[in-house]
């Protein structure tokens, strides 16, 4: 009885940690398959430990051209994203415009259209317009700050939204011009809002396949190399990247985190 | 004699009022707060309508084009390109909308416990889980991916243990698999591949509109007497509902037109709409206005969806 009790009273945390370990297994196995060496090509199966793919991550270059490609149009991408959806943000939580309702239509649907849509709709425009020579860098970082301007949108309206007004309020009140307001009382603020979101369009940039395989032409993007590469073969070198991501990713949230631990359980 | 003026003019005379160079400043700054927001929106706004509202004129001219790709497609409005590509392909189509149900199924039933879960019982380790479950978004989707083939692969752990509980001749039986002892390759693993890189986005919404739900409600329901299950169904899944309703938008308009899980996962009995329209459109197919029509097919699909539920619900809850 003390059993069925006890499962009773924990079975949504039980639940939760089951579908946890269903989120996280992959994320292990990738680092795991990156210690394998596999013996034919596709390196799907544990064969045998090996350091190879670890002490040589971008194996004799083919990885190099593409990872770097996907870098480049990331950290673009995010940087006019980033803009274009914090102006977006402050215009909607800040001013009353007439329109709203088409701006916030233009900003869901993005969001949820099949990305084939939004690649395939892109594909035709480039080549109507422009010809099939536009596809390449140009036309991948088109599209990847169209896919992440929604996404910026919604993390820093989240971060205005949770900001007393009456801070502005007071610093006009000390005579501060706008700009003063602005720059010293709500963008430092905000900022960390807008970080979160540039991060997001990073990730969601530098890993997109759908979307940047329909408008990318002949260049070739690190997950377009992959999605090429499975077919082929897989190198052991691709789960290396992979669990290098892994490791950032949670160093970055051990980093964000801990202090806030830290804090609550002195307070405890 | 003239009349000693009115209070008010002496008082104007005294306190001068606004110059005229002052009421043109005036008049300057309002209108400039009236353009402001436009000037914000406009970048942004304008880049979205030129590459996300202009190109779906783009691909419904192309998707009504006739000719090859030797002599190049030209505009000639042959809207039977539309019951062409329905002819040849309806079965891919109907596999997409099942596999995407099915998706969008399992999601909802994975993350209401674990959105409730993280809302509700997870205390100061709230952060952290809900940082873990937006993890995978930091990490190539495409390699996880490839990790489900080493997880279900046949002599695999996975498939071993489903063999002893006789779970996949079940599977089989149900017409999810093909054989009695394997799962790749089948609507089982793309399914469960799906349903994995979408999760993500059935919790998101799911767990903002938790989030915001006071704890009392609960407690008033304990103290009404209502069991765990009942306060759940009667407060919780309610006020919840715009997030599970975003939740199952969010999973099942993008989940119609993926196809990275049917070709890493499935094989040749899994193919979906969106190896098709790829196939056509950049790929061996050829035939650049089949697979537009295909991907005008799919847009008009989520279009009417996607506005009925702006329409319905509103976008403020999600953007």
């Amino acid at each position: 009885m003390a059993v069925i009790n006890w499962f009773r009273k924990h079975v949504i945390a039980i639940v939760a940690f089951l579908i946890f370990f269903f989120l996280l297994v992959p994320n292990f196995v990738v680092v795991w398959m990156s210690f394998n060496k596999p013996s034919g090509k596709y390196n799907v199966k544990w064969e045998k430990f090996s350091f190879d793919a670890w002490k040589n991550p971008l194996d004799d270059g083919i990885l190099h051209d593409p990872l770097m490609l996907s870098l480049e149009i990331a950290l673009l991408a995010t940087l006019v994203a980033t803009i274009l959806g914090t102006m977006i943000a402050f215009a909607i939580v800040r001013h009353k415009f007439k329109g709203r309702g088409f701006v916030n239509s233009v900003l869901f649907l993005p969001m949820a259209a099949p990305e084939i849509v939004m690649g395939t709709t892109l594909l035709a425009l480039f080549l109507n317009t422009f010809g099939v020579d536009f596809l390449g860098f140009k036309s991948i970082l088109i599209a990847h700050i169209m896919f992440c301007v929604s996404y910026v949108v919604i993390t820093v309206k989240s971060r205005l939204n949770g900001m007393d007004p009456m801070l502005e309020k007071a610093a006009q009140d000390l005579y501060a011009t706008p700009w003063q307001t602005f720059w010293r009382v709500t963008f430092p603020l905000v900022a960390p809002g807008i970080g979160a979101a540039a991060l997001l369009s990073f990730a969601l940039s530098f890993d997109d396949f759908i979307i940047t395989e329909m408008t990318a032409g002949n260049s070739v993007t690190f997950p377009y190399w992959i999605w090429n590469a499975v077919q082929k073969g897989i190198p052991p070198q691709v789960n290396v990247i992979g669990s290098l991501m892994l490791i950032i990713t949670l160093a970055g949230i051990a980093v964000a985190e801990v202090p806030k631990w830290l804090k609550t359980s002195k307070a405890h | 004699m003239t009349a000693p003026p009115a209070a008010a003019e002496v008082v104007d005379e005294l306190v001068p009022g606004p110059t005229a160079a002052e009421q043109r400043a005036d008049k300057r700054v309002l209108r400039r707060r009236a353009t402001l927001p436009y000037l914000l929106l406009a970048p942004g706004i304008i880049w979205l309508v030129v590459f996300f509202i202009v190109p779906m004129w783009s691909i419904v001219s192309t998707s009504v084009e006739t000719g090859d790709m030797d002599t190049g497609f030209v505009l000639s409005w042959r809207w039977a390109n539309f019951g062409d590509v329905w002819s040849q392909w309806h079965q891919q189509i109907i596999r997409s909308l099942e596999y995407s149900v099915m998706c969008t199924v399992f999601c909802l039933i994975l993350a209401l416990p674990l959105a409730y879960f993280i809302a509700f019982k997870a205390g100061r380790w709230k952060n952290l889980l809900m940082a873990l479950v937006v993890a995978p978004f930091f990490t190539s989707y495409l390699i996880r991916t490839l990790a489900w083939k080493t997880i279900l692969a046949d002599d695999g752990w996975v498939v071993h243990t489903m063999n002893t509980l006789h779970i996949t001749p079940l599977l089989s039986g149900m017409g999810w698999t093909y054989s009695s002892n394997s799962v790749l390759q089948t609507p089982f693993s793309v399914v469960c591949g799906m349903v994995y890189n979408f999760l993500p986005f059935t919790v998101l919404p799911i767990y903002t509109a938790m989030e915001k739900i006071d704890p009392r409600l609960h407690e008033a329901g304990q103290d009404l007497y209502a069991s765990a299950w009942a306060t759940f169904r009667k407060v919780t899944f309610p006020l919840a509902l715009p997030g599970i309703v975003g939740g199952t938008l969010l999973t099942f308009i993008p989940a119609v037109g993926d196809y990275t899980n049917a070709v890493m996962l499935g094989g040749p009995k899994t193919k979906v709409i969106g190896t098709v329209i790829e196939q056509q459109m950049i790929g061996t197919g050829g035939n650049i206005p089949y697979g537009a029509a295909l991907s005008v097919m799919l847009m008009v699909g989520t279009l009417v969806i996607t506005l009925a539920y702006i329409k319905k619900a509103g976008t403020e809850e999600i953007v």
